[in-house]
């Protein structure tokens, strides 16, 4: 049976747009907090948000987070065009980064990324096509938690 | 526990966002310039320190919930940035301390510590 929706709304990343990283994840914050669910779901939806976000900006070309709220859980997917993951599990290991020095200038890049993503969600699904693009599905349950 | 007031005395800095609230108290620095290691590894209510000065310093605090921002090293972020962190009501607090004499400091005059 089909959730029933309480909100939803699409963010769209530009990839390389360094000066606007993390202003979809701010207002993605601001708009849960805004819903009464729980402040640590949020904080952890807004952690796994950003790190999409930056990933997206750091190494895509366009891509877009959609968020989705229904009464037991947070769904989010950043869905990107861009040059994709060759090795999965490689990417998903704890230090290993293809980082910029703009990138790590700005803090970022340690190689942290997808596995704090996976960390802060309760389903974390990656799948990712080279040349193509990366899509992730994640989900956190909130299980009607309200503040 | 210290105050941010406190803080802010200890310290020696000088406070960047002028009206915000610096009575809250607070025993956990976050101290790093790797926004990565924040994002994974610091706890809600934490004051992040660092010695960067972009606007993700002040959106990384945001989505932490950082109660506060202490930049070291005597830098200075740019209107923008304090513009930003003023909105998100972060304080930001700037001092000429490195990241270790600033943290030195503090841990010095929280309370447990005094002899």
């Amino acid at each position: 049976m089909t959730e029933a929706v309480s909100f939803q709304q699409e963010f769209k990343v530009k990839g390389g747009d360094f000066s606007r990283g993390g202003e979809a994840s701010c207002e993605i914050k601001n708009l849960l907090r805004d819903l009464g669910l729980d402040p640590q779901l949020v904080r952890r939806a807004a952690i796994a948000c950003y790190e999409a976000e930056m990933n997206i900006i750091m190494y895509a070309w366009q891509g877009q987070l959609d968020l989705l709220v229904t009464p037991h859980r947070i769904r989010i997917i950043a869905e990107d065009k861009g040059p994709g993951i060759a090795d999965i599990k490689q990417a998903m290991r704890e230090g290993y980064s293809t980082a910029t020095p703009e990138m790590r200038e700005l803090g970022f890049g340690a190689g942290m990324g997808l596995a704090n993503i996976k960390k802060n969600t309760d389903t974390f699904r990656i799948t990712s096509k080279v040349g193509r693009g990366t899509r992730l599905e994640l989900t956190i349950k909130t299980n009607g938690r309200k503040a | 526990m210290l105050t941010l007031r406190e803080m802010l005395v200890v310290v020696g800095g000088e406070l960047l966002t002028p009206g915000l609230d610096l009575d809250a108290g607070c025993s956990k620095i976050f101290a790093s310039d790797l926004m990565s290691d924040v994002l994974a590894f610091s706890e809600p209510g934490s004051i992040l320190m660092t010695g960067l000065v972009n606007p993700h310093v002040v959106r990384t605090a945001c989505l932490v919930d950082a109660m506060a921002i202490i930049i070291v090293q005597g830098k200075r972020p740019n209107a923008d940035v304090v513009d930003e962190a003023a909105a998100k009501k972060l304080p930001i607090i700037a001092t000429g301390c490195s990241m270790f004499e600033a943290c030195s400091r503090i841990s010095r005059s929280l309370p447990g510590d005094r002899p």
